[in-house]
This record gives structure tokens, sequence and C-alpha cells, in this order.
């Protein structure tokens, strides 16, 4: 079988205490594209930033492997050397350090000390990958994320995704904020990714993305749980429907984490 | 999140030669000593008076009562003079291969060695070798150890030597005025232009010695030059005193930057008189880095006397485990339109203390003039502080001030984003880090600023676990 195969069990996730994913089950496989929709609140974003180990996220309950490898034990750094990839909604700007020292130090890290990647080549790959998100040169000598734009930032995410070519990734709400033309430069990006060896989780609350995507799964989360899985036929019946048929299928008034079990 | 990291247990550059020193005064500061020091170096008759006035203006004054602790500080056991060997190497096949060995130890690079070439290097307190650049001299300018223009630029010397900063400046100064040797002289005539900068090496070496170098630069009318100097140090386990005074005078038009790195052992006590005056319409730049030391007080300062001068510092500050810095800059608006701007940029880990402290004065006949500070200390964790304390005087209604200061910590979700990427906790803080300064290592030539990454990197090894 190609590719690596993220596999998350009954994940419970608190938050300062408050729980905030109540068992989620998800199995994400090379080759595939994954799509979790639902409205705010319903703990999408916990799930992405759980996966990728952010520090204020406590799992107390279930396990999240990579390829067998028991991924609650790795570091946030171990995790990424693993080849998962979290795109960020809100990435952080760090001053004074360029996007491209920023990018070969990361392809450094992950293809390890004594298999460094060239400089001519590192430049000819950054290059060709500025040229398909279609983002201006000048953004790699430009510190990171510092002053960029919305649309700016999320490119750039994209643009790392392509250098840094992880086997599975998880796209937090890579499409907000988003003007059409840069949606789709974005989309482009992320397809170009698309093969057997690459598995990618796409956390959106708008279908239209998922028309430049198309996605082989499609889950709704609500309360903190996948409360329903499709194909892609599903997306196209939420985005003509909304979410108010599937909540009156599972008997739920309120979808947000915030009610009161 | 937490990885453990090994601390370091000895200073990185803590190697020490074997001692080649030819003469040595004896401990402890009398004036018998100073008297041989002026009588070893031939000196003329006003130099020693010079010299023995400022001694006396040492005794008189008091410590300082204010900025860091100087009580570890015992006079008495400092050497105050050591001449390293008998003759001044005139070229790098002449430089005691011992000395030679220290700077391969520092790791210059072979590029930086070749720039060598065309430099006078500090090896104890005394200038060891010393070549100028024949481009150099075509144009011009003086560039020797300060104690060899002493002898053959005599009048120059005498006209400008401690009228920038006089003996009776401060307690260090007059024990510098006292006690001083090496150092570096610069004259650059009238409309000059000094293309490549002229760099110069410092080091402490022998145990418990104090190095007392003077530093005297003139840059005349429309002239331009940019001296450099790095300084590493060895570990020792007494306390060494360093105590250096830097007088520069930028004439009309002229400009003038002065870069120094400096990377002190830990029980360095550094203590820097540094000034420059600025005409009419001329430039002043400090770059000055400061690093490690038991304790250090600087604060380079800029007296802009004539109309439209301009002064720059950008400085950075790094204290570790027991240290202290209390750096800032000064800054004298003394006439119209002049304008300044102080960058500083610090940072405190492992208990490490720093300050910035700095001054702005606007004089009666400063109309029109601007200046411009900010203040960034980064804190890399809970035992370490910072403290920000700015004096502003100002005589005149018709200025401008702008000060901007910021504290940050590292934060949790910058570490999170460099790591997701694959850097380890350690590799993600020295990124930001290196971010945080790099308005200061931007400035610097190439191979300082890759010697100033190296040290950074030293530096932040063991500060995370």
């Amino acid at each position: 079988m190609a590719g690596s195969v993220l596999e998350i069990k009954n994940l419970h996730v608190e938050i300062e205490g408050k729980e905030i994913l109540k068992g989620v089950d998800l199995t994400i496989k090379g080759g595939e594209f994954h799509a979790i929709m639902g409205p705010n609140g319903t703990g999408k974003s916990t799930l992405a930033s759980a996966i990728m180990g952010h520090p204020s996220y406590e799992i107390t309950d279930g396990t999240i492997t990579l390829d067998g490898e028991d991924v609650l034990e790795m570091e946030v750094d171990e995790r990424a050397r693993a080849g998962l990839f979290l795109a960020m909604q809100y990435p952080s700007e760090i001053s004074g350090v360029t996007t491209s020292d920023f990018l070969r130090s990361a392809i450094n890290a992950r293809r390890g000390e004594g298999n460094e990647v060239s400089l001519m080549k590192f430049i000819k790959g950054l290059d060709e990958d500025l040229d398909y998100l279609e983002i201006d040169k000048n953004m790699a000598t430009r510190y990171l994320n510092e002053g960029f734009s919305g649309g700016e930032k999320k490119r750039n995410e994209i643009l790392q995704l392509m250098q840094l070519k992880p086997e599975i990734a998880i796209l937090d709400e890579i499409d907000s904020g988003l003007d059409i033309d840069a949606l789709k430069v974005v989309s482009k990006g992320i397809n170009k990714m698309r093969n057997e060896n690459f598995g990618c989780l796409i956390i959106t609350h708008y279908q239209r993305l998922l028309n430049y995507i198309t996605p082989d799964y499609v889950h709704v989360m609500m309360r903190g749980r996948v409360v329903k899985s499709g194909g892609p036929e599903l997306a196209k019946r939420l985005e003509a429907e909304g979410y108010d048929w599937i909540k009156e299928e599972l008997g739920i008034e309120d979808e947000t984490v915030e009610q009161n079990a | 999140m937490s990885k453990k990291v090994p601390e370091i247990e000895e200073y990185q550059y803590g190697f020490r030669d074997k001692d080649v020193s030819v003469f040595r005064t004896e401990r402890g500061l009398t004036r018998k000593v100073v008297e041989e020091i002026s009588k070893m170096k031939e000196e003329p008759q006003w130099m020693l008076d010079y010299r023995l006035k400022a001694l006396e203006h040492f005794y008189e004054r008091p410590m300082p009562q204010w900025g860091g602790d100087l009580t570890g500080l015992d006079f008495d056991e400092i050497v105050y003079y050591v001449k390293p060997s008998e003759k001044q190497g005139r070229t790098w096949d002449e430089v005691p291969d011992e000395i030679k060995q220290t700077f391969d130890k520092l790791g210059i690079p072979e590029a930086e060695q070749k720039y060598l070439a065309g430099v006078s290097a500090q090896y104890e307190s005394e200038v060891v070798y010393h070549s100028l650049k024949e481009d150099l001299e075509e144009l011009g300018i003086i560039f020797k150890d300060t104690d060899t223009a002493l002898k053959e630029h005599e009048e120059l010397f005498k006209e400008y030597f401690g009228k920038v900063v006089p003996y009776s400046d401060n307690k260090f100064s007059a024990l510098n005025s006292a006690v001083w040797s090496g150092g570096s002289f610069i004259y650059v005539p009238k409309g000059v232009k000094a293309t490549t900068p002229l760099q110069a090496y410092f080091r402490i070496n022998s145990e418990n010695m104090g190095q007392f170098e003077r530093t005297l630069i003139i840059v005349d009318e429309g002239a331009s030059v940019h001296y450099v100097e790095g300084c590493t140090a060895p570990v020792y386990t007494t306390n060494s005193l360093h105590s250096a005074v830097v007088e520069i005078i930028v004439k009309k038009d002229g400009y003038c930057r002065y870069t120094t790195i400096q990377n002190w052992a830990n029980n360095v006590y550094n203590l820097v008189t540094k000034r420059a005056t600025c005409d009419a319409n001329a430039t002043m730049e400090w770059i000055d880095g400061n690093i490690g030391s038991k304790l250090t007080m600087k604060y380079p300062s800029i007296h802009l006397r004539g109309e439209g001068a301009r002064g720059n510092t950008i400085s950075i500050a790094i204290a570790g485990k027991g240290q202290v810095q209390d750096a800032g800059a000064k800054m004298h608006h003394l006439a119209p339109n002049t304008s300044s701007t102080i960058v500083s940029k610090s940072f405190s880990k492992q208990g490490g203390n720093v300050t910035y402290r700095g001054l702005v004065h606007f004089g009666r006949k400063a109309d029109g003039a601007r200046a411009n500070i900010e203040c960034d200390t980064l804190i890399l964790d809970n035992e370490s502080k910072s403290d920000t304390i700015p004096y502003n005087e100002i005589y005149n209604d018709n200025i401008s001030l702008e000060h901007e200061a910021k504290v940050s910590k590292v934060s949790e979700e910058q570490l999170f984003y460099l790591m997701s990427r694959g850097l380890t906790e350690e590799e993600a803080t020295e990124m930001i880090v290196m971010g945080f300064i790099e308005p200061f290592t931007k400035e610097l030539p190439m191979e300082y600023a890759v010697e100033m990454n190296r040290l950074i990197k030293f530096e932040m090894e063991g500060s995370i676990g």
C-alpha cells in the first residue's frame, strides 16, 4: 500500500479544563483527500491543532498514530519530521527571518544532518513553486509573514506545503479570507500535491473550496464529534441545504461544543 | 515541549595559551606602576604627567554607585600592564606562532585571516601585529596602534588626545588615562574615503590582567571611515577588568562608523567610555554588540555640536546566567537640525539581567532637532530580567522626540509554528532570537555577521530546557 496512514481513534481533547473533542474517529490514508466541514465552534480547528501537538491542548483520551507510531508521544517537531504538516489558520509572524531562510532550515530539518539540500537546488525549487502559486518573488526575502496580507499568508502556507512535501497535511481553513482568484491559486497548489503518497485533511466551513478541490471523503463535525461522513455528494447537499437537515436527522439542537450535554 | 539540552560547562572560548609575555607590572596600582609603564613605552614627559594627573583623579574619585554592582572589583588584584613580546611584528610571518594559534582557535575563517593582512590585531595589552594596507598609506590614512602613533605623530596625537573624553570624566576614564596601553589610532585626512573597513582584534589573555586600550579616531572634513573591532576572551577564575576609552572626532561633512562585537568571559568587568563629537553635517554611527561579561556598563555617546550633524547607535546586549548588561546610548543635541536614532535590542536568559540606560539631551541651540529611540527586549525565561531607563533632557521647545519601548517573550505560538515545520525547540528559539537581533547583524560586515551568528548559537546552547 502506498503512502502513510494517520489514524485517530476516540480522541478527547480539553483546553483549559473544558472538553472540546469528545471522541473523534478518523483515518486518512496516502492518496486520500478528506474534508471536514461544520459550522463554527464545533471543534474542527481544535482537531487540527491537537494532531500537530499544540501545547495548549490536552489529550485526555484516545490515540493518534502515524503508520502505527504513537504521534501523541512525539514533540511537535518530531511530528513534523515524521511527515505531518499543519497549514495554520493564523500563521505567526517571525521578524528578522526571511521566508527563504526559514524554508531552507525547515527542509533541512526534515532531511537531516549531512543530507542538506544544495543551495542551487533549493532556489530552483523555490522559484518554481513561487511561480506556480503566482507569488511575487520578493516574498522569499521578506520576513516570514511579517506585514503579509491575509491572502499572502495563506499562499505562504501552501508554498511551505509544496516545499516540505509532507506525507499527511492538515489544512486549517486555508480558504478563509481569500478572494476567488487567490482561492483558485491556493487550490491549484493543493491539487498539485495530489498523489498516492500524499494524504490531506481539509478543514473548512465553506463548500466553495470544494468546488476547486474534490475531496474523496466529506465529514461533518458537530459537538466535538464526526457526526456524518460521505462522499463529495455530501458537500454538495450541504451547500444546497445547509446543516439543519443533519441536525434534524440526529436530533441535535445546538451543534457547538458549548452546549450542556 | 521541554527537551533537555546539556548546559555548557565551560565557556566556548575557554582555552588559554601559555603566557608568552616578556614583561609585566606588579599587581596593584601605584604611582610606580604608572611611571614604569610610561618608561617602558619611552613616552614624552607630557604623557607621563597626564597619566599621573589621571591617577590622582582616579584615587580621589569615588566608585560609581549606579548601574551595576562593582564591589567584586579589587583594583589591587589587577596587573596593569603586560608586554607580550619584545618587538612589534611587521609581517604576519613574524607574529609568534602561539598568538596565531589563538586566532585559529577563535575560528577565524581563512578569508578573514587574509583580511588580517591589513589589520592591527591587539593581543594582551599591546598591538603585536600591525601592517597597514598600502592603499591606505597612499591615501594618507594613519592606522596604527596608539603607542606607535604617540611616537610617530606626537603633534597630531597631542592635539586630540583626551579632548573628547577627559580623564576627569569618570573614575574609569581616569583609570584608563593613567594606565592606557594599546588601542588603535586612526587619522583620515580631508576628503579621503576609506573604502574597506579598518579592523582590529582585541583579546585579554593573561589571568587577572586588565586591558586598558585607548582608541583615538580623527576623521577630517569630508572624510569617511569604518572601523571594526571584535573581541573574545577566555575563561578565568578571578576577576578581570576591561576598561577602554574611545575618542572620536568627526569633522564637518565627515563620516565615521565604529563597529564592535564584544564577547567577554563571565568574570570580566567591562567598563568602557566611548564618545564621539560631530561637527556640521557630520555623521557618527556606533554599531555596538555586547555579549557576556560579568558586568558591562557602556553607553556610547555622540555630541552633535555642528548644525545638521547626525548620530546613530544600534546596539545589542545579551545577558545570560550571572551576567548584568547595563548598556545604552547617549545623544547630545547641541546644534540646530541635528538628528539621532537609537536602536537597542537586548535579550536576557537563564536569570540574566539587561538594562537599557539611555540619555537624549536637547540643548538650547538644538532648534529643529529630532531624536528617535527604539528599545526592544526579548526575555527568554521567567528568571531573567529587563529594565528600560530612558532619560530625556529638553531645553528647547522646537524639537521632536519619539520613544518606543517593547518587551516581549518568545511566544508559544511562534515556537509552535516553527516547530510544526520540523525545527527543534532549540532551533526555533534560536531562529526567533536571530531574527530579533537582525537589525543589528545586518549592519555588520559579512564575516562579522557570520561570527556573530556563531556566537549567538553558542550563547543559546543550554538555555532551553
